[in-house]
């Protein structure tokens, strides 16, 4: 292997974990928030990348009709934010419909409706759009670099050098905002600490929000790498993402984001040492023995018996 | 929400009318039932074909004319552009109630009634524990002329008595030991693959494994040991899921079976001995409905039993506090391996008869996919009940047959029905209760007082 195809693949594991820690991230909020996954987070990362697209085709009319000249980056950036903005909406709309009635029901059930709601986000989006695939529209030129005989694209730089800035500003804003601290105390107790008069309803909304969020910058980041949309994308990359929010523990943030990329780096590296058939096999075995021997994931508590049941 | 339906049920058991049909209805003992669905079906294989045709429709409505209410549903759906359809659909489906009404359901009324006197009087006679084999026999009878009247109901059949065995299996791990397996698609693949590989390479001509090694005519009678095979290979496989769980549970124990899913159909697809992910083909068709319902009624029997012994009853133990059944002396290792050995066994058994149904399985078909949808059965029926599980594998699978029709929009519909159920029901239809097999014994007399409350 040389330097070269090292620096590829090592970038190409950056990505991908980019990808599945900010879906992962996701998961993990809600979870320590209200103690249940969220399967219908793959398919929200799916609506993200949709919303992106139709955020992106609209603003490129207005641009190209003339009646505001927008540059291809102002484009980008308003996409992003505003794919952010609804599909934290449809987030939010997901936990007041399929969790918040469940919320004392077996934690069990709740994984249903939310597996449902993925099934029903899925057939929706191929009902209204049809079967045929979505193109993104190629709103950053692609440029390569090259230094010291490694070549790379801007693309994948500015990537996971958002994705890493948006982590950052999920720790700071957990860490240093008022919203933040009610958030961690909600994941210390969520029986005693509504009771201090912190608004849980409110706390739930919000974490789907911002989940909701990270999962729509995920796709729209993904669909700029690889511009090819279809409604069952999210499906395969949520599970995964899923299996990186426990590994790196369940309901812990810097867990979730060390999962995801310890995933990517696992699924990259995989297929490039051995066949990219293998990749499956071979990363979820290395998986299973980590959590056999690890079984909290790295910054998991162990499992306390506070079933909900 | 409850308490309405209770009222609801109240009331209509006050209304003398309500009354008194019920009383009719619930004095009929269940055998007396058989028996009128037996003597009904009779009558369909007679005149089925012809009063078919007399009401308008094609043929032998397929289940009970269900697929037509779906039809109904689609073109009423699709609104007034489609009236046409609107209006066709609905003489279908009024032309099924009729020929429902008329084949079905005066004919088992009446011959049930009928045949009470001399249903007790035959009960009395016989000792109690025949009662459920009897009743096996007869309810085998029923479906067998029901379903051999044509392929479709032969198919719909085979794949509910298979959706029982999966739901019921993982109501062990999921509902008495309180896990969270989404494993069940993997272990359905290895019983699949394991026991299709030996019937193919023991019995059939083929491409890859060339001639039969044992004379084909011994297929049938081998078939039911390969299936054990099967299931052995894919309890066997379980130990990877059961030996993490020995140290962790829960949502860390989800995802070791979610990524052993991944890997047995990664490893499935890089096996080019057995087709890869083109999957694999030729298993003899030999999983017909005898062998199914009995396969079916075995799961059924074996983990009825099982959570009602000692074993049951220390999986309950597990779920509840694993410390507290520790320290009550159950070995908590001992009671997880079993557990998950047995649930992953009569997967892969189900795997087995799914492919001999078939004909054909590739590594997709057992997907991530097919564990959500057993999942989805098992919560619909709700977890610690042997019956809840029948009745949600059974309404999932009719439902599904319903909802054909409405093609695509179908898994819009579903997945709405089944939210609704979870949020009135948040424990499943019959979340830890059970009917329990007393009610074969017949009844003297049936009282109905006032609800009191």
């Amino acid at each position: 292997m040389t330097l070269n195809e090292f620096a590829q693949h090592f970038l190409n594991a950056l990505q991908w974990g980019s990808f599945y820690a900010l879906i992962a991230l996701g998961y993990s909020m809600v979870y320590g928030i209200l103690m249940l996954f969220n399967f219908a987070h793959g398919d929200i990362f799916m609506a993200g990348a949709y919303i992106g697209l139709f955020v992106a085709l609209a603003l490129l009319s207005i641009s190209t009709t003339g009646i505001i000249a927008l540059p291809n980056w102002l484009v980008f950036i308003l996409t992003l934010v505003l794919a952010m903005i609804f599909t934290s909406f449809l987030g939010m709309l997901v936990e007041r419909v399929a969790y918040r009635p469940l919320r004392d029901a077996p934690r069990a059930s709740a994984a249903i409706t939310g597996l449902m709601v993925g099934i029903f986000l899925e057939t929706s989006n191929l009902l209204f759009l049809g079967a045929s695939r979505k193109t993104f529209p190629p709103l950053i030129e692609k440029t390569v670099y090259e230094i010291g005989g490694v070549t790379f694209t801007n693309i994948k730089i500015m990537i996971v050098g958002l994705s890493l800035i948006l982590m950052l500003a999920l720790h700071l804003f957990v860490r240093k905002t008022k919203w933040g601290m009610a958030m961690r105390a909600m994941c210390y107790d969520y029986v005693v600490v509504p009771l201090m008069g912190v608004p849980m309803n409110a706390i739930a909304s919000l974490t789907f929000a911002i989940g909701s969020a990270l999962a729509a910058v995920a796709g729209i980041l993904f669909s700029i790498a690889y511009p090819v949309l279809e409604p069952y994308m999210g499906l395969l990359i949520g599970w995964k993402a899923f299996v990186a929010a426990i590994l790196g523990g369940r309901g812990s943030i810097p867990g979730a984001v060390l999962g995801g990329f310890l995933l990517g780096f696992l699924e990259i590296f995989v297929a490039a040492f051995f066949t990219s058939t293998l990749r499956d096999l071979i990363a979820y075995s290395i998986i299973l023995l980590i959590l056999t021997f690890k079984p909290h994931g790295f910054f998991g508590e162990p499992y306390s018996a506070r079933l909900r049941l | 929400m409850k308490s309405v339906f209770s009222k609801v049920r109240n009331t209509a058991l006050e209304s003398t009318l309500g009354r008194r049909l019920w009383g009719s209805v619930a004095a009929i003992p269940l055998m007396s039932w058989l028996i009128g669905a037996l003597g009904a079906f009779i009558l369909e294989n007679l005149v089925g074909y012809s009063l078919a045709l007399l009401v308008g429709l094609p043929g032998i409505p397929a289940i009970f004319g269900l697929s037509h209410l779906g039809a109904l549903i689609g073109a009423l759906l699709k609104g007034v552009s489609g009236y046409a359809e609107v209006i066709s659909s609905l003489m279908l489906f009024l032309g099924t109630l009729v020929y429902d009404l008329v084949i079905y359901i005066i004919p088992t009324y009446i011959l049930a009634r009928l045949s009470v006197p001399l249903v007790e009087k035959f009960l009395s006679l016989i000792p109690a524990r025949f009662y459920t084999l009897l009743h096996l026999a007869v309810f085998y009878g029923a479906l067998h002329l029901w379903s051999y009247q044509d392929d479709y109901r032969l198919l719909v059949v085979r794949f509910i008595g298979i959706a029982i065995m999966l739901t019921v299996s993982l109501n062990l791990v999921n509902g008495y030991m309180g896990e969270f397996s989404c494993a069940h698609g993997g272990f359905m693949a290895v019983g699949a693959y394991v026991s299709s590989v030996i019937m193919v390479w023991g019995f059939v001509q083929d491409d890859v494994f060339g001639p039969p090694v044992l004379p084909p005519a011994l297929a049938p009678i081998a078939f039911p040991i390969v299936l054990i095979i099967g299931g052995l290979a894919s309890s066997l496989t379980a130990l990877a899921v059961a030996i993490p769980s020995f140290r962790t549970r829960g949502d860390y124990l989800a995802i070791i079976t979610l990524a052993f899913t991944f890997i047995v159909k990664s490893a499935i697809e890089n096996m080019e001995v057995i087709g890869g992910p083109r999957g694999f083909m030729n298993q003899p068709k030999l999983a017909g409905l005898p062998w199914v319902f009995i396969w079916t009624v075995l799961c059924l029997v074996v983990i009825y039993n099982y959570v009602n012994s000692t074993y049951g009853k220390a999986t309950c133990a597990v779920r509840d506090n694993e410390t507290a059944a520790e320290v009550m002396t159950v070995d908590t290792r001992r009671i997880k391996v079993i557990a998950f050995l047995t649930s992953a066994f009569w997967a892969g058994v189900a795997g087995g008869l799914f492919a001999h149904v078939v004909g054909y399985i590739n590594p997709a078909t057992f997907g991530i996919m097919k564990s959500a949808e057993v999942l989805a059965m098992l919560y619909l029926g709700g977890l610690n009940s042997i019956t809840g599980s029948i009745v949600g594998a059974v309404l999932f699978q009719l439902l599904s047959e319903i909802l054909r029709p409405l093609k695509l929009v179908k898994w819009v519909v579903i997945p709405i029905l089944l939210i609704t159920v979870m949020i009135f029901r948040p424990m499943g239809l019959m979340g830890f209760r059970e009917i329990r097999p007393q009610f074969l014994r017949p009844k003297k007399e049936v009282k109905y007082a006032p609800a009191s409350d």
